[in-house]
């Protein structure tokens, strides 16, 4: 075999072996991109500077979003009420649940606009499924607020499941509040909730 | 006369938390603090918000930022202390030194410790109880204070009473202090209380779960042990 040859072999197995490496982003390295590449679009478009809501929205639907998974962050937030959910009824959970966290999302995002983010190294285990990743957000003048995602390894790459701000965990959070609306409405009164407070219908308050 | 008013309502409040009624573990006085919650909406909704508001709509920053580095001096040196009373040494000298250092920095008003990068502790008495193995206690939801327990709300008692504005002899002067310290705390709290109008199902709960994780996760320096599923 020729020397030219023998190179090309030799890329193309890197490249193989390579591959999986790149459609596996780590989940540091997930978490760190995407948190730029939003915080970039936040700083730079005009529209999210001038409260597009709608261009707010479009942005965490299409760069947020794709990198969290739902079902999971459902479930966990609905504790041991998750199997007493129908099949249909764990689909709208998920869906309504989707739509107010976007909603919570969208009211917030113009806030850090001047903030800066840390990242601490991870150490995890490569073969770990679960991971959390550390960060800290620096807003000038402001006590610096630890942002902590827990991810999971799905087929689709890594995905988060939980965001913890200052140590509050929202789906912790959410899981007393599910429970509190289950016991006085069962789960079909958590969708009605969710989905009124979705619509702007005010609840409970 | 702020804080003061607290400080009575506190103390009220931690009197009748010793005659605990059943309820939720962490929450034997729901049906009380849910009448508290719903005293304190209107004033917040308001007069606090709409002040504090107006105070970050027409008060230039660099007043604002130099108004909360100053009661933070307050704060550091009780960390000091709570950080000593909980074996931290390290973390205590820190606060110290950011006293001094920032004392440098126009008598506390310049936040130079920070530029420095020495940290700020941020302990209080209600983790040095906690770190003691106190329990939290019965949660409570003040009016015109907030969210606290029987063991940080004593904590907070502790802090108001030892604080170095209580011994203002000039009752007006102490009192606009007290007044200026309310409104710094809750302008930096706005972002967080927009947020929960938009994220909660029930305020009230999410309001108390979230102080409940956040005090347990400073207890234990960001390092908790891991919560059990229900």
């Amino acid at each position: 075999m020729n020397f030219p040859s023998f190179r090309f072999a030799t890329a193309l197995i890197l490249a193989a072996v390579a591959l999986p490496a790149f459609a596996q982003e780590a989940p540091d390295a997930l978490v760190k991109r995407t948190s730029g590449e939003v915080l970039q679009v936040v700083r730079t478009d005009p529209k999210v500077a001038a409260g597009d809501k709608q261009r707010i929205r479009e942005v965490i639907e299409t760069m947020l979003l794709p990198n969290f998974d739902f079902d999971k962050m459902t479930a966990l937030a609905m504790g041991r009420n998750w199997n007493k959910a129908t099949p249909e009824q764990q689909k709208s959970l998920v869906e309504q649940f989707r739509t107010l966290l976007v909603r919570t999302y969208s009211g917030a995002l113009s806030q850090y606009k001047d903030q800066s983010i840390d990242f601490k190294p991870m150490r995890a285990d490569p073969a770990a499924t679960e991971v959390v990743v550390r960060s800290e957000v620096v807003r000038p003048g402001q006590a610096a607020v630890q942002i902590d995602y827990g991810m999971t390894k799905t087929a689709a790459g890594w995905k988060a499941y939980d965001v913890i701000v200052g140590g509050v965990s929202l789906v912790t959070n959410y899981r007393d509040e599910f429970n509190e609306q289950i016991k006085s409405g069962g789960v079909d009164g958590l969708i009605k909730t969710l989905s009124d407070k979705n619509k702007g219908v005010s609840g409970k308050s | 006369m702020k804080m003061h008013t607290h400080a009575a309502i506190v103390a009220a409040l931690l009197l009748s938390a010793c005659a605990s009624a059943p309820g939720r573990v962490d929450d034997p006085l729901e049906p009380m603090n849910r009448a508290m919650y719903a005293i304190n909406k209107p004033i917040d909704d308001h007069v606090m918000r709409p002040i504090a508001q107006a105070y970050l709509d027409y008060v230039p920053a660099l007043i604002r930022q130099g108004i909360s580095n100053e009661f933070g001096n307050i704060d550091d040196f009780f960390s000091g202390i709570n950080g000593l009373l909980q074996n931290k040494p390290e973390k205590a000298g820190d606060d110290f030194g950011r006293v001094l250092v920032n004392f440098w920095g126009l008598f506390g008003l310049v936040d130079i410790a920070s530029d420095l990068g020495i940290p700020k502790g941020n302990e209080d008495f209600g983790q040095t109880f906690g770190y003691w193995g106190i329990p939290q206690g019965p949660y409570l939801f003040v009016p015109l204070w907030g969210p606290t327990t029987v063991r940080d709300g004593t904590g907070s008692l502790i802090r108001i009473w030892y604080g170095p504005v209580g011994y203002l002899p000039y009752v007006p002067l102490r009192n606009i202090i007290y007044g200026i310290g309310a409104v710094d705390l809750r302008a930096n709290a706005l972002g967080a209380t927009s947020m929960i109008d938009e994220a909660a199902l029930d305020p009230y709960t999410f309001v108390r779960r979230a102080y409940l994780q956040r005090r347990e996760y400073m207890v234990y320096d960001g390092n908790p042990p891991p919560e059990k599923d229900d």
